[in-house]
């Protein structure tokens, strides 16, 4: 790890500031993806803004909605016993993630920023656009086995981490940021973005902006949502397809629905098209199979992840079964 | 720096006039390759002693193992190579160190991390409590004892890291099933495959009446 300067930030406002006068400073929460990142050189910024001390570990009911503030620890939102009577499926997603160590040091704001984690960002002797712009994607004609099936671009197919995200876009979160400019509330589906031509890009703050919260609008799913994952072994590994799913069931008919999927994209990818397929329809595996057609179509394999067409709706149909109870 | 650092001896004076001897006898040019701009502006200048400065550690208060520690660090040092190397705490063990399998587990402020993640000047203030921490005198702890009694290890380079997990995990109330024992000590890797024995002995004092 390269040698860095450290500062402590007291208010946001330092901290924004600190990062607008310096273009190669980073905010460091809980650390666990960012030391990692500079211990293998991925990241080296010369400069780290610590906001440990910066009051946002709150998580309060607010007029119709829930907010966590950006230092929550992912351990401490998935143990709260607001998030598990409104959101469980925020819970659920946070405790399918990482290990119990890394939950208790990573923040909220930090899971939103985590980067990918496609072997070929993390290895410095071998292309990548996102790590170094221009230099190529390993991993297109790579193995890819981990990788996108959609909105890729020839520029990246990596997939975005985080399983906190996929249950967060589902759910209709809402990110405030602050910067040099004052606040600004961001969609949680506009928050991160799809690789394009700039795959170094993740989201859509600006280098001088931090996250101060993230709020959840209360909604009628706590009784009828699930988390599913599946991966390589039974815990603490990345993805290759989780689903989010939430429904609102009046007797036996779906009266709303949220799909959101992880592993699957460079963001976290939300089925719109799929949840109005679900609207009005009963609760029954069929309605589900269907759904999960609709939610498939688009999605392009590459030499290793085929697989991901075929687990995709499967995962879909389970989780949104779990959901509705048929199980 | 890893390599600089090898064959130092874990005392901090040793440990800070080794640095400064390398800083000395390597190249200007050396230094600026591994530093950031702050050393390439001091070798710019000439100011040779004074790259070393931009070594030069920050003060941390913690308390480790009940005993209050004021440290000399730098920025990048994690806590687990300033238990190691400058504490000479090597019960706390490096694995992968890149948080993947928890050999590295202690306790800051009560709470189950990995120190292989956690840097140093970012802990002031905290306790830590290490596997060196966790007897009373010779006396050992309930959990080390229930190690050894349900054989929960064979080579044992990841017990430390199991031990402190475990107990962790019945204070966060997270061992009231086998199924959440194993999924909330997934962090913590045994290559020898000790899990079975493991979650019996972390069963054992569960139910011996540690608090969760």
């Amino acid at each position: 790890m390269i040698q860095f300067q450290y500062e402590r930030a007291s208010t946001a406002q330092a901290a924004v500031n600190a990062l607008t006068n310096n273009s190669n400073a980073k905010i460091i929460a809980g650390g666990t993806n960012l030391v990692d990142l500079m211990k293998r050189n991925v990241m080296a910024p010369n400069k780290l803004i610590d906001i440990n001390a910066l009051p946002l570990r709150e998580i309060r009911q607010q007029d119709g909605k829930i907010s966590i503030g950006a230092m929550a620890l992912n351990s401490q939102v998935a143990d709260d016993k607001l998030i598990m009577e409104k959101h469980p499926l925020l819970s659920q997603a946070l405790n399918a993630g990482a290990s119990a160590q890394i939950r208790n040091m990573a923040s909220v704001g930090g899971n939103i920023m985590q980067r990918t984690r496609c072997h070929y960002f993390y290895d410095t002797a071998l292309p990548c656009n996102k790590r170094e712009p221009g230099s190529g994607c390993g991993a297109l004609e790579g193995m890819n086995r981990m990788h996108a099936v959609f909105g890729t671009s020839e520029q990246c197919i990596a997939v975005h981490p985080s399983d906190m995200c996929i249950a967060l876009v589902a759910l209709d979160a809402t990110v405030l940021v602050a910067g040099p400019k004052g606040e600004r509330r961001i969609p949680f589906e506009e928050f991160h973005r799809l690789p394009g031509n700039q795959p170094e890009k993740d989201n859509t703050l600006q280098n001088n902006e931090m996250i101060l919260s993230v709020e959840i609008p209360d909604n009628a799913f706590s009784k009828n949502s699930h988390y599913m994952k599946i991966r390589d072994r039974a815990s603490y590994a990345f993805a290759l397809v989780s689903v989010a799913a939430a429904l609102n069931i009046d007797g036996k008919v779906i009266k709303e629905a949220r799909l959101a999927m992880g592993g699957v994209a460079h963001k976290p990818w939300r089925l719109k098209e799929a949840e109005k397929a679900l609207v009005g329809k009963p609760a029954t595996e069929e309605t589900f199979r269907q759904a999960a057609e609709i939610a498939m179509q688009g999605a392009k394999a590459y030499k290793h992840n085929a697989f991901k067409l075929k687990l995709g709706p499967n995962v879909i149909v389970e989780a949104l079964k779990n959901a509705a109870g048929l199980v | 720096m890893d390599k600089n650092k090898s064959n130092k001896k874990p005392e901090k004076e040793d440990h800070q006039e080794s640095r400064r001897d390398f800083l000395k006898a390597s190249s200007i040019l050396t230094a600026i390759a591994v530093a950031p701009a702050t050393v390439a502006k001091a070798a710019e200048y000439n100011l040779g002693e004074k790259i070393s400065a931009a070594f030069e550690t920050t003060p941390v208060n913690l308390t480790i193992n009940g005993a209050k520690k004021q440290l000399a660090v730098e920025p990048r040092s994690t806590l687990l190579d300033v238990l190691r190397e400058q504490l000479n705490l090597t019960g706390t063990k490096k694995g992968c160190d890149y948080g993947q399998c928890g050999a590295c587990t202690v306790h800051v402020n009560g709470q189950r991390v990995l120190s292989c993640l956690s840097l140093v000047v970012m802990q002031e203030g905290k306790e830590v409590t290490t596997i060196e921490g966790i007897a009373k005198g010779d006396e050992l702890h309930p959990m080390q004892k229930a190690f050894i009694k349900h054989d929960g290890f064979q080579c044992g380079y990841c017990t430390p890291g199991q031990i402190m997990s475990g107990i962790a995990c019945i204070n966060e109330g997270h061992a009231e099933t086998k199924e959440d024992i194993k999924e909330f000590m997934s962090g913590n890797i045994c290559r020898c495959g000790a899990y079975p024995n493991i979650v019996k002995a972390i069963q054992e004092v569960k139910n011996g009446g540690q608090k969760s």
